[in-house]
């Protein structure tokens, strides 16, 4: 029965439903990735995602536009990014508290949503696979990383940009040093609060696509607390890739790798016990980053709230 | 040096092409704060091409004058003139626009980022939303050239030097065009060699025209760069005048107030029996390379043995073992003949031995409880503090008055919590516990590091008087000015190994100077 693991067919499906499978990981570990460099820790993404799940798809049901849904996404994810933003910023909350406290938010209101708006479990269909000319002919290739959804190119696409406006642009360099010395960056000019409003949204707008990429491009379904931790998964990836687009993309794909080879274990109705197999990304995940600790040092600003001495 | 001479002919210009700042006036400046007064109506001015020296002791006023002068701050009342006319500075942008620039006292670095991206944060680029680092960093070279100021722009700033960090910040203010340049204490984190450097740099700054603030509370620095000194005590100016017409010693007493006594009388001991001896003591570091390497001497009763060395050579590590908070790796330390070596400090404390650590405000106290409470730290499990388990309050309270009252610390009650109060009351309370348990032996590391004059000479008599009642003690300091002062013996630690021990006679600063170097002289002396 293993060894049917081994056939070139199981290989490119479980490689090109790992690469699918980063999707959301991708979108919401990057959209942290800026506000940790910038000093906040957001664990509320979970909840950002799960309402940003619902409002992709109850637009998109009743719409039947997929980019409205896409859109709807966004804002909720702005708007949750802007109540973060105030709460962190401006009435200086302790992040890690608050952060759960948006993530309880997420997972009851997108429920309560779902409850009163539509009732019932239904699917759309979702975003079809938007073959690349010529690239999607090679073989085996072509099938992995060619012949996707349209989030998903998107989702590959966002690591070199992050890293491109982390790095190259002056945004960047501002982000950079709110992250690790606040007080340098006031004594210049740069508007702490500004930056991090900015990149908070930005987490917030990103989360909701990565929700929005499992209700209407991956799974096709919103169900009651469908993300099941994928979000506070996204944030160890950002400790894992080193606060660095690079290396959250590294992580990204490691860990839903694993997931789309016990996937591919299930399917293929391989004894190992499904509990077993389900748990296999998250062990690894744990393993993997009690294993890098302390390899790349966190922004010394992160999880600190600025004010000015007076 | 033609160079130069041609900018100070050109008109108004400075070396970076920036203008000149003729003057700048500060007029009845008054700022109040809840409770304090914390300037009152205070005249300052400086000029292009000089250094006035804004002299205090700590909390006299001198950052709140400055940060308002930088915009940090807004005065109640007072107006500022630039060249003669009002102007109005409410932010450090607006003040960085008018040409002045501040080299705070603790850097406005970011460490993780280069020199070059430093320099260019908060800037506008040539390039809209992409950076233009490789022109920052040709501007950074141009500039840096000018007063020799040898900078790598791609080098991190986590790489480099105290010294080397506080020329990029000097390099952040020319290139945001500051023609005045405040600089808050800027020596007291330098060795004193970086410092002679820096005052090369001061004084091609003010040939060119820049004009510059110097604060300090460090006297010899202040006679020793500034034109111009001007003296605060309690928010109150003192007075102005050419530093060539003051001394040392007319400054102390105008910022303390009272005669201040640099030589305190250290009377003549005979000295004891030998208290402390370390025989070939080694230990690491934090570093996992060697922190002692077979360091071996002794200490009377009634005799001070001064530490002198550079700072990172051992001092530290020599104080944390003798202490009981670091394992030695060799060799063997006795306090009064009992072989004590990697004893715990509570065992230590049974023999009496007390310990004034140089992080005071880390290993000295904890922050967050009360003065009473940090009074009885070291004793607080035993008779009269607690009986049974239970903390004797009405002891404690008795017990902290009275060495508030004896060591004069001040503070708005023994239940004040210790971080409210100033460096050197926090430091008079760790004297108070650790000395009025007249202990047998004292290890004092760095103690008036930070401490303003008169909280200097406080402590300073307190180790002679604790010479006197006959404990032995071992000072560690960086400055050669307190080890002469007060010093039976003198100890040169260099890279873990102490390389000489020379009687007070004997130790010159040249002599010294030249073992804190490495430099092994040619004869020993006996001690």
């Amino acid at each position: 029965m293993i060894s049917e693991l081994f056939s070139v067919t199981v290989l490119i499906g479980i490689l090109a439903s790992g690469i699918r499978l980063a999707t959301p990981y991708l979108y919401a570990s990057i959209g942290e990735t800026f506000g940790q460099r910038s000093g906040v820790l957001n664990l509320g993404v979970e909840g950002q995602m799960l309402l940003g799940a619902f409002a992709a798809f109850f637009v998109a049901l009743t719409t039947g536009n997929l980019w409205f849904g896409v859109l709807a996404a966004m804002i909720v994810g702005a708007l949750m990014g802007l109540l973060m933003a105030f709460v962190t910023v401006n009435l200086h909350a302790q992040q890690g508290i608050s952060g759960i406290g948006f993530y309880l938010f997420g997972l009851g209101m997108s429920d309560l949503l779902f409850q009163k708006l539509m009732g019932t479990v239904e699917t759309v269909k979702g975003f079809p696979p938007l073959k690349i000319p010529f690239l999607s002919n090679i073989p085996g290739v072509g099938e992995i990383f060619f012949n996707q959804n349209i989030l998903v190119y998107g989702a590959y696409l966002l690591v070199p940009a992050a890293w491109f406006v982390l790095n190259k642009t002056t945004l960047g360099l501002k982000i950079r040093s709110v992250g690790e010395n606040p007080d340098a960056a006031d004594s210049l000019g740069v508007s702490v609060a500004r930056v991090r409003y900015f990149t908070i949204i930005l987490g917030g707008v990103l989360s909701g696509i990565a929700g929005a990429s499992l209700s209407i491009a991956l799974l096709n379904v919103f169900q009651q607390n469908m993300t099941s931790g994928l979000g506070f998964i996204a944030v160890a990836l950002v400790y894992f890739g080193g606060w660095r687009p690079w290396g959250v993309l590294g992580g990204a794909l490691l860990f839903s790798m694993v997931n789309s080879l016990q996937l591919w274990i299930q399917v293929l109705g391989i004894p190992i016990p499904s509990d077993i197999a389900v748990m296999m990304p998250y062990v690894l995940t744990i393993l993997v980053l009690v294993a890098t600790v302390s390899r790349v040092r966190a922004p010394t600003a992160l999880t600190r709230p600025f004010e000015r001495e007076d | 040096m033609g160079a130069q001479d041609g900018a100070m002919t050109d008109s108004n210009k400075l070396p970076s092409g920036q203008t000149r700042i003729d003057s700048i006036e500060m007029r009845g400046i008054t700022k109040r704060f809840p409770g304090v007064l914390a300037s009152d109506h205070v005249d300052f001015d400086v000029k292009s091409g000089e250094v006035h020296a804004l002299l205090g002791e700590n909390g006299a006023g001198k950052s709140t004058l400055m940060k308002i002068l930088y915009g940090m701050y807004h005065p109640d009342e007072g107006q500022i003139f630039l060249n003669g006319k009002p102007v109005s500075i409410a932010s450090p942008t607006d003040a960085i626009n008018h040409g002045i620039g501040m080299i705070h006292q603790h850097f406005m670095l970011v460490p993780t980022l280069t020199v070059a991206e430093n320099v260019a944060l908060g800037l506008p680029s040539s390039r809209g939303p992409l950076t233009d680092l490789d022109r920052v960093s040709k501007r950074i070279v141009e500039l840096a050239g000018i007063y020799g100021l040898k900078i790598d722009p791609d080098a991190y700033v986590w790489q480099l030097s105290v010294g080397q960090q506080q020329r990029v910040e000097i390099i952040k203010a020319l290139y945001r065009g500051a023609a005045l340049l405040i600089l808050d204490e800027p020596t007291a984190v330098l060795t004193p060699q970086e410092v002679d450097e820096f005052f090369v740099i001061m004084h091609q700054m003010v040939k060119d025209g820049y004009a510059l603030i110097f604060i300090s509370h460090k006297l010899h620095e202040v006679v020793e760069i500034s034109n111009r000194v001007t003296v605060l005590r309690n928010g109150k100016k003192i007075g102005t005048r050419p530093t060539s017409e003051t001394t040392k010693q007319d400054l102390a007493n105008w910022m303390v107030g009272r005669e201040v006594d640099f030589a305190p009388d250290r009377g003549n001991i005979q000295r004891g029996e030998v208290r402390l001896k370390l025989e070939q003591v080694s230990c690491g570091s934090d570093r996992g390379t060697p922190g002692l390497r077979e360091v071996s001497l002794e200490i009377h009763s009634g005799e001070i043995l001064g530490i002198a060395g550079v700072s990172g050579n051992g001092q530290r590590e020599l104080a944390e073992t003798i202490a009981g908070l670091r394992k030695t790796t060799g060799g063997h330390i006795y306090l009064e003949e009992k072989d004590v070596t990697n004893f715990a400090p509570g065992d230590l404390t049974e023999r009496m031995l007390s310990y004034i650590p140089e992080e005071r405000m880390r290993d000295g106290m904890i922050k967050d409880f009360t003065v009473a409470e940090n009074m009885i730290l070291r004793e607080h499990h035993k008779m009269p503090f607690s009986a049974s388990g239970f903390l004797k309050l009405k002891n404690i309270s008795t017990h902290s008055e009275k060495l508030i009252a004896q060591f004069h610390v001040k503070t708005p009650s023994q239940e004040t919590l210790a971080k409210n109060l100033s460096g050197g009351n926090i430091q008079k309370i760790v004297l108070a516990r650790e000395i009025s348990r007249n202990p047998r032996a004292i290890i004092a590391a760095q103690p008036t590091r930070g401490l303003d004059i008169g909280a200097t000479e406080y402590v300073r008599e307190q180790l002679l008087d604790q010479r006197k009642r006959g404990a032995a003690v071992m000072l560690i300091s960086e400055d050669l000015d307190e080890i002469l002062a007060l010093s039976d013996r003198v100890a040169v630690i260099y890279e873990g190994k102490i390389m000489d021990i020379l009687s007070r006679q004997n130790a010159t600063r040249e002599r010294l100077g030249l073992l804190m170097a490495g430099v092994q002289s040619g004869e020993k002396t006996p001690a």
